[in-house]
């Protein structure tokens, strides 16, 4: 691996290839396109949270002016999975907002309209609506064919699964213990919240062909999942990526796409399909309200005998609420010999969850990074000292079993005990709060190929949704591999036509993997330039090396020659064998986990509720920052997210199921002067199984602030508040109920 | 079906016989101020075809006047325009807050007193911040102008005075004399850009020894309509605004306001945290009017 | 239902289109005028994407009519660059990475030439007020703040 003395490109801060047109507004996301003869699709969703569909009628809004086309679930042909139910419902609708029809007319307002003569014949029926009720004895089902974990040997459950990692005794490992602390936290539902809504245009040929536009993480994926939604061959259909307006796992599986699709295959013309705001909050995929009881043991020294954590996650309508990821990440970060963890994986009638930055980790990692603070209170230990003597090192097993390769969460402790922010006393009358993030991040299929034009300009030509700024990383490595500089490269994302596979933008895994695959890419275009050179200067290949963008002589060769640089080897490219064109196809492995520490001050205002973000400092091991400035973007972004979600964020339902508050206004995001600046600080632990040290970062900086916060606001007040968020009224009738 | 339709007239005489034109035709017609809040209705709430009719070119909903008596604000001017007045901020801090407070530096842009007032919202920021300074609201009708305390012009949530006919033009405001200051204060979960969860308004007169001679309360989102405190005020005229006077006055608040629990707030809370408004703003009120 | 006539100046063109009169000026830039870099985020007024400026009055496009336009001044992303190339807003923040997704950055950038042609020298507690309207779910709005300081103290220079 590439010392960070040597690098070149890697760890400067230039401006993206795509910055320009995002400062502009040339660039185009999703809702940009407009074709000649577009009609505009609009969605008919249930009124209802739970209710059994008796019969659908589209035939008036079919009749109505200006509409080309309208369909309901039975229209769907292809598979008939939970992905495609949630599409269109078919027997049932399942939570309030679902989609039930689509139409598509000569203008929206016709579209809009139209919804209106959809007749809907439904059969109301309960909402099951907490994991409470939906575990309760004699729970409404949401789904009658759900048994846990598909046994269906045992009575069916709104429980579709159950997930559990154990090592050791833990009964032993309790009584073994000089102090036990445990406690339960519920985190409501919250969203992404990505400033752009879905959206896409579809446009089918006669010939059958679609094409797709659309605003997604992974294109890839929207051709696979409307193609099996549609009965339709991969190969039909084409998907171009628009610039993406956030994501944040929340654009990884599709919603518009298959109706836009068949309603051009109906109409013979594009369709274009927008959601608005509040079709987002209610009908696409937040992530799992949860409920999480956490429990720990030690000794009197601060060493962990034994820890527990129970999680129930709400799927939504479909099973997949991430207790995977959740019961994984709980309890990463430590040594723990003996340990029990058990996730569920609760239907209820609410939008079918999606992945959200980190998926499951920040809910099961407050509830243990409370108990964790309280630990060290009652041991009277600096938290940082507490995590530091329990901190997993490589070579430690994580829960979920394989062994750590070098990672840096102690690192990143070291370096939070020495910052600055840390030493600095915390505010009269305010709190501070301290917490440890963690994510595995994930590798998976990338590919990517490098083209260097006849003057030596390389264009980086592959797959990955540029959703932060991954352009820029890409074209970095790209630098640093060939030896050229920065400005001479081009790094472009492809439609599924135009470059290989590759998986979503998520799991942090884009410059990670992707990354290598373009790595790869470029040292085929080394070795064919090596070749190339060698043939010019009758040398054997093996007599060339690749020096700072230069085809050289190996040092001891005799050769009389000049360098040939990338633009002299592409300028005579025609005479050595045609265009150079690198390519790399991999499913990378060994994709090294992010370890955070963040820390915060905080002020609340004991008359009213409120709390006040003083200061913010995040700690993370990045493996090797590509472009730092992105890297602090990720940490300062993902610290935001998770302080919004920890001081006002959650869905608001009342008691039909319905969503009290589908918008900005009373979905409360963090605004700019609810912040202060988050102070960042890089650590390089370098990831062995990435070419230049490479870890994931864009998900890890979620998972600490939910706890931290809570550490701080209970730092100030003296007990703690366990559940989310620290919205000011339940913080002041806390703290009435204190007095 | 009828049909969408804009009108912008450029005086009162102007836009009465619009209203009334409107009216005789069976159209609704609807006041477009700020749009801030009508907008968001029409494509949410209130989706039906209407005449909108501008107030932001009728020249006398756009004045600011300051006489020797009383004050005179536009129903129809932005709130940024308003913020920008030094010599309105100087003489009505609160109302000038108040107005201030709604919404984004995009939403100032537009927002206007007359809008906020109009939209009949029981969190209107603006509404106990009138209320508390005194101000008259100025309509205009076929039968000639008429004076509205503004206490009396919502009737319920999203309802008031105003007949189809009529137009609010501007409020009247008693010029601040003396020692007498306003100020307003609201509690949002945010730092911006959250409707009122409660709010307060406090205008009040000191004698020379820093005696408190007039006192007028009104709090907000604590009820159907923004209520004044008549019992707020008594509890201060007479004393220094001293912290016991305040919690006198923070209490009365508190027991007047019958909120609701939805999903900006609980009923305790909004009890609790309105009288914590009318204390803090009764303080910044008396200091205000200590300076002057 | 019929269309309004409009009269307008955008980005210093004269531009003359038909609306509807319950049509907001954000979908007449999109959807007639082809002006794609002024964003929809929500169409309440509450995330700031379509931030445009009305007679250099910062406001969002999805709360006024396009009818509203008429005789008025309306400046887009699309009128902040010039022939000479970048403003110094676009180019800061460029340079401090203010911008990940991109989708909140023209309404940014517009507001912040509100900002500065107002007030030249802005504190951070100004700059995060001023912009507390313009919602970025990706930034933390570090970045964004160190950019609009960037600009401030660049145009001061130039000055």
């Amino acid at each position: 691996m590439a010392e960070a003395v040597d690098l070149k490109a890697i760890g400067t801060r230039p401006v993206r290839p795509d910055g320009i047109d995002k400062v502009t507004g040339r660039a185009a996301f999703g809702a940009d396109l407009n074709l000649p003869n577009m009609l505009h699709g609009k969605v008919l969703r249930s009124p209802h949270a739970h209710a059994r569909i008796k019969n659908v009628d589209v035939s008036r809004a079919l009749a109505a002016d200006g509409v080309m086309a309208a369909i309901s679930g039975a229209d769907l042909a292809g598979v008939q999975n939970d992905l495609a139910k949630n599409i269109l419902a078919r027997d049932k609708v399942l939570y309030h907002g679902h989609a039930v029809a689509a139409v598509a007319a000569k203008t929206a307002a016709q579209a809009e309209a139209a919804l209106d003569l959809i007749e809907v014949d439904y059969e109301a029926l309960p909402p099951v609506l907490s994991i409470d009720d939906a575990i309760a004895d004699g729970a409404t089902l949401v789904n009658e064919n759900q048994h846990t974990n598909g046994d269906t040997s045992k009575p069916a459950s709104n429980i579709a699964a159950v997930q559990r990692f154990e090592r050791g005794d833990i009964e032993a490992g309790f009584a073994e213990a000089d102090i036990v602390v445990e406690s339960e936290h519920r985190v409501p539902t919250a969203h992404q919240g990505y400033i752009e809504p879905h959206a896409c245009t579809a446009t089918v040929n006669e010939d059958g062909k679609a094409t797709v536009w659309c605003c997604t993480q992974g294109h890839f994926d929207v051709r696979s999942l409307t193609a099996a939604v549609l009965g339709e061959s991969v190969g039909n259909i084409k998907v171009i990526p628009s610039e993406i307006g956030g994501g944040f796992g929340g654009k990884t599986i599709i919603y518009l796409e298959p109706l836009a699709v068949k309603m051009s295959q109906l109409s013979g013309r594009p369709v274009k399909m927008t959601m608005t705001r509040e079709e987002v909050f209610r009908a696409t995929g937040p992530t799992s309200a949860t409920w999480c009881k956490a429990k720990i043991g030690a000794k009197k020294d601060g060493t962990f005998t034994a820890a527990q954590a129970w999680l129930a996650y709400e799927a939504g309508a479909f099973p997949g609420a991430p207790i995977g990821p959740g019961c994984m990440s709980v309890l990463a970060p430590y040594k723990v010999p003996n340990l029990l963890i058990e996730g569920n994986d609760v239907l209820v009638n609410k939008p079918k969850v999606c992945a959200y930055r980190a998926p499951g980790a920040p809910q099961s990692m407050h509830a243990m990074e409370c108990v964790i603070d309280e630990l060290a209170r009652k041991l009277e230990m600096d938290p940082i000292d507490l995590r530091l003597k329990n901190a997993a090192d490589e070579g430690t097993q994580a829960p979920y079993g394989p062994t750590f390769p070098p990672i840096g969460l102690k690192e990143c402790l070291k370096a939070a005990k020495a910052h600055p922010n840390y030493a600095t006393p915390v505010p009269e009358g305010a709190g501070r709060g301290l917490a440890v993030g963690f994510w595995f991040n994930i590798g998976m299929q990338s590919s990517a190929e490098v083209r260097i034009a006849e003057d030596g300009m390389v264009t980086v030509m592959e797959g990955s949704p540029d959703i932060g700024g991954s352009r820029a990383g890409m074209a970095l490595m790209a630098a640093e591999t060939l030896g050229v500089p920065y400005e001479r490269i081009k790094a472009h994302v492809g439609d599924t036509e135009s470059t290989g596979f590759c998986n979503v933008t998520g799991g942090s895994r884009t410059t990670f993997a992707t990354g290598m695959a373009v790595i790869q890419a470029c040292e085929d275009i080394i070795a064919q330039c090596k070749q190339r050179a060698a043939l010019t200067w009758d040398l054997d290949e093996e007599q060339v090396d690749w020096v700072d963008g230069e085809a050289v002589p190996k040092p001891g060769v005799n050769a009389d020659v000049k360098p040939l640089s990338l633009a002299d080897i592409a300028r005579g490219a025609g005479r050595t064998g045609g265009p150079l064109l690198g390519r790399a196809s991999l499913n990378a492995q060994g994709a090294g986990a992010s370890f955070s520490v963040n820390w915060t001050d905080v002020k609340v205002d004991a008359e009213t509720g409120r709390t006040d973000v003083l200061a913010f400092t995040a700690i993370q091991d990045a493996g090797r920052a590509i472009h730092p400035a992105y890297v602090e973007g990720q940490m300062q972004g993902g610290a935001v997210q998770g302080l919004g979600w920890a001081l006002n964020e959650e869905y608001i339902y009342d008691a039909d199921g319905v969503m009290e508050n589908p918008g900005f206004l009373d979905y409360r995001v963090p605004v700019a002067s609810d912040m202060p600046m988050i102070d960042t600080q890089i650590v390089e632990v370098p990831n062995p199984s990435h070419p230049y040290g490479v870890r994931g970062v864009g998900e890890t900086p979620i998972v600490a602030p939910l706890a931290a916060l809570s550490n701080a606001v209970r730092d100030q007040l003296g007990f703690r508040i366990d559940d989310l968020p620290l919205s000011p009224p339940r913080v002041l009738a806390a703290i009435d109920e204190q007095r | 079906m009828g049909a969408f339709a804009y009108l912008a007239p450029t005086n009162v005489e102007q836009a009465l016989s619009q209203l009334a034109a409107e009216d005789a035709a069976g159209n609704r017609a609807q006041m477009l101020a700020g749009g801030t809040d009508v907008l968001v209705q029409m494509r949410s709430t209130d989706k039906g075809p209407r005449t909108f009719v501008d107030v932001k070119h009728i020249a006398e909903a756009n004045e600011v006047r300051v006489g020797d008596d009383d004050v005179f604000v536009g129903a129809g001017i932005a709130s940024a325009v308003l913020n920008e007045n030094d010599e309105l901020k100087a003489l009505l801090p609160g109302l000038v807050e108040a107005a201030d407070l709604i919404g984004s530096t995009q939403i100032q842009g537009r927002a206007t007193i007359g809008g906020n007032l109009c939209n009949s919202s029981p969190a209107g920021d603006t509404i106990p911040a009138l209320i508390a300074c005194g101000a008259v609201c100025v309509v205009a009708s076929p039968d000639g102008a008429k004076k509205v305390p503004t206490e009396d012009f919502v009737t319920g949530v999203g309802t008031n005075v105003l007949k189809p006919t009529e137009l609010l033009v501007g409020f009247q405001i008693p010029r601040p004399k003396g020692r007498t200051a306003d100020a307003y204060l609201r509690f949002i979960p945010r730092t911006e850009m959250d409707i009122a969860v409660c709010g307060a308004g406090v205008a009040l007169t000191l004698d020379d020894d820093g005696t408190c001679t007039a006192a007028k309360v009104a709090i907000g989102a604590v009820a159907v309509t923004a209520l004044p405190v008549p019992e707020a005020a008594v509890a201060l005229v007479g004393t220094k605004v001293d912290d016991a006077a305040l919690q006198a006055a923070a209490a009365a608040a508190s027991a007047l306001a019958k909120p609701i629990t939805d999903k900006r707030g609980t009923v305790e809370y909004r009890k609790k945290v309105v009288g914590v408004l009318t204390r803090r703003a009764g303080a910044i009120a008396r200091d205000r009017a200590a300076a002057r | 239902m019929s269309k309004v006539h409009v009269s307008t100046t955008i980005n210093g063109d004269v531009v003359e289109f038909l609306c509807e009169p319950q049509q907001s000026l954000l979908d007449v830039l999109r959807d007639e005028l082809a002006l794609t870099g002024t964003k929809e985020g929500c169409a309440t007024g509450d995330c700031g994407a379509c931030s445009v400026l009305a007679n250099d009055r910062l406001v969002c496009s999805c709360l006024m009519l396009g009818v509203e336009a008429d005789g008025q001044e309306i400046t887009t992303i699309e009128g902040i660059a010039s022939p000479d190339g970048l403003h110094v807003i676009q180019q800061k923040y460029l340079e401090h990475a203010a911008l990940q997704c991109g989708i909140c950055t023209p309404g940014f950038i517009v507001a912040t030439k509100a900002l500065l042609d107002k007030n030249p020298n802005p504190d951070e507690t100004t700059i995060r007020y001023w912009l507390a309207g313009n919602l970025c779910r990706c930034t933390g709005y570090d970045k964004i703040v160190r950019a609009v300081q960037a600009s401030a103290e660049e145009l001061a220079y130039e000055a």
